[in-house]
């Protein structure tokens, strides 16, 4: 093909639009595919809040919730329980809870609205098991200092009867304090707080 | 028959390219039993397509079904646990078969100049391979298959910033669920037919460049005139009939070994099919001890090793990635004047010992439950693991090498 009296300035310019404009359409047409991948309606639904009665919670026992899929537990401590937390603070990560793993609401020294009910995301901050519940004393295979708390069976992260997480083991911060409001005495709602919050 | 031939060869260059990649395509002839692993990756990728589209026809990508599908297959229809064993097994075969091809290289220095190309879409492949071994566990729906995709979905949520939605997105739920076993199983039927693209992308390089040979000789370069060709190598042999007749008898040990494992130990003691993968995946309960499959445990091991960092698992999601793209820069790494073992010095020799009892016992701590001093080796390990590449630049240089021959040896 002959080159001449072609106007050179105006193929590259008409080449760098068209190749301008496909890559945009590329890119609008990437959309629906990439957003299709995103949680569904339904999926979002079944991840609404979740409503708990705790009137049969006994001191010391625990109640599994799902929400979202998750687990979380709903925990009732008994007086001795919150005693023992504070005396555990030096061998913890993060004792005073600085990292934002709950709402502002739970950021005290008991992670909790009320002090005797403890709400937690029952999956390891390291990997994602679930942790499972050792309220048991000085048990023999978890030493003679343990006073209570979550071990993860995965890879042996250890948690207080907070949720706080203990120094030198895999899981790098507390567990999660899902948000959550209480409806009344014995009602508890996971998954949405009084600010009107969700997570 | 040759006219026929010929109403075909006016039409698709058929005789143009059986000539050019088999009857006379000359590669070097003094390969060993080293050159078996190519053509038997190839051979368990068919193995792996033929076997996984029969089980798709009675498979059931939803969550209350999955498990339940999968021991139909096994138990209710005919010869279903063979194509079963045929698969699972394969997947692990695989992994064995392109982990020794891999060994190859690094002895032969094969990814070195003119195949660095080569070595990349190599390793482009074998992370398509790990995708597809990853999506392809959670079809089971067992407890390890749920809980390991868990762990490592878990991964993407350790990104700054962006990581808990990157997760969710992955997943299409908050947690991994009906939607996420369903992609997983569209991308684990995708996936190995982009494999096997990037396979034929594969052989078009090598068949561009030529077969590297234990010498780490250039045979293009050496003399010319075989009693094949004038101007072919020297050299060289055509891969037709001569590596054809010795790849199928690679094939045939292979085969009895492949057998033997899908006959006789099907798990492979736990290690290939995992103990809790038996039982139906359950999100209220966490098994005991989760460990991927064993083809990954290298990298889980690294993974485990480095300690949250700035209250971030990302520094050891980085570390675990890293290990994986630095094969990349390996051509550019390797300062060696030769190519080969045979003529590399001593320090090429110990690294090389190093790294393949690295690999070996990254794998196996892997698998066992983490305690303080399995960790401390776990990072000794991975730094051992690295040292083998960020070092190479200076004792490969360094190193005392032989003088290389003109011509192949026996």
């Amino acid at each position: 093909m002959s080159e001449e009296g072609v106007d050179l300035k105006k193929r590259r310019f008409l080449t760098a639009t068209t190749a301008v404009v496909g890559a945009v359409g590329v890119g609008f047409a990437a959309v629906p595919f990439i957003a299709n991948w995103n949680p569904s309606e339904r999926a979002k639904a079944a991840g609404a809040p979740e409503e708990a009665d705790i009137s049969a919670l006994e001191p010391g026992a625990l109640l599994r919730v799902k929400w979202r899929g998750k687990v979380c537990w709903v925990v009732h401590r008994t007086e001795q329980m919150l005693k023992d937390l504070p005396t555990l603070d030096p061998e913890l990560a993060d004792p005073a809870s600085e990292v934002p793993q709950q709402p502002e609401y739970c950021k005290n020294p008991v992670r909790s609205i009320k002090p005797e009910y403890f709400v937690a995301v029952g999956i390891c901050t390291h990997l994602g098991c679930s942790p499972t519940y050792r309220p048991d004393v000085a048990p023999a295979d978890l030493g003679s200092e343990w006073k209570g708390g979550f071990f993860c069976p995965c890879h042996g992260s250890r948690f207080d009867l907070a949720g706080r997480v203990y120094s030198g083991v895999p899981a790098p911060t507390n567990l999660v304090i899902p948000p959550h409001k209480y409806l009344s005495d014995t009602r508890i709602v996971i998954g949405v707080d009084s600010e009107g919050g969700a997570a | 028959m040759s006219s026929m031939m010929e109403w075909i060869d006016e039409r698709f260059p058929l005789t143009k390219v059986w000539n050019e990649h088999l009857a006379q395509y000359y590669a070097p002839k003094n390969f060993n039993s080293w050159y078996f692993f190519g053509s038997l990756a190839l051979l368990v990728l068919v193995n792996q397509i033929g076997t996984g589209v029969w089980l798709a026809m009675a498979y059931k990508p939803d969550a209350t079904l999955a498990f339940g599908s999968v021991e139909y297959i096994m138990r209710d229809m005919d010869y279903g646990w063979l194509l079963r064993y045929m698969h699972s097994t394969g997947a692990s075969a695989f992994f064995i078969v392109v982990y020794l091809h891999m060994f190859r290289g690094l002895m032969y220095g094969s990814y070195r100049k003119p195949r660095e190309l080569l070595w990349i879409i190599g390793v482009i492949i074998y992370l398509a391979m790990m995708a597809t071994a990853f999506f392809g566990y959670l079809l089971p729906w067992g407890q390890m298959s749920y809980w390991g995709a868990q762990v490592i979905v878990n991964l993407f949520s350790a990104v700054p910033v962006v990581g808990d939605d990157l997760s969710v997105w992955i997943r299409g739920d908050y947690v991994i669920s009906d939607a996420t076993l369903n992609r997983f199983f569209a991308l684990h039927f995708l996936l190995p037919f982009i494999l096997a693209a990037l396979v034929f992308i594969h052989i078009v390089a090598l068949h561009k460049v030529g077969s590297n040979n234990p010498d780490g000789i250039e045979i293009k370069k050496g003399p010319k005139g075989n009693k094949w060709s004038p101007d072919a190598p020297a050299d060289g042999i055509p891969f037709h009939p001569y590596y054809t007749v010795k790849d199928i008898f690679g094939v045939g040990v292979f085969l009895i070994l492949f057998c033997a494992v899908i006959f006789f130990l099907p798990d492979m003691g736990g290690l290939f099919l995992e103990p809790p993968n038996f039982e139906p995946a359950n999100p209220l309960k966490t098994p005991e001890h989760i460990a991927p499959v064993w083809y990954f445990t290298p990298f889980y091991a690294m993974l485990r090793a480095v300690p949250p960092m700035f209250n971030s698992q990302f520094p050891g999601v980085l570390v675990m990635f890293a290990a994986i793209l630095i094969m990349f820069f390996l051509p550019w790494l390797d300062r060696s004047p030769v190519k080969s073992i045979r003529y590399k010095g001593p320090l090429f020799k110990i690294a090389l010992g190093i790294f393949a009892v690295t690999f070996v016992v990254l794998a196996y701590l892997g698998l066992q439950p983490a305690t303080p001093a399995k960790t401390l080796l776990a990072q000794i390990f991975t730094a051992l693991y690295f040292a083998f590449f960020l070092l190479m630049p200076l004792y490969s240089k360094i190193d005392k090498t032989k003088p290389v021959p003109e011509r192949v040896t026996q």
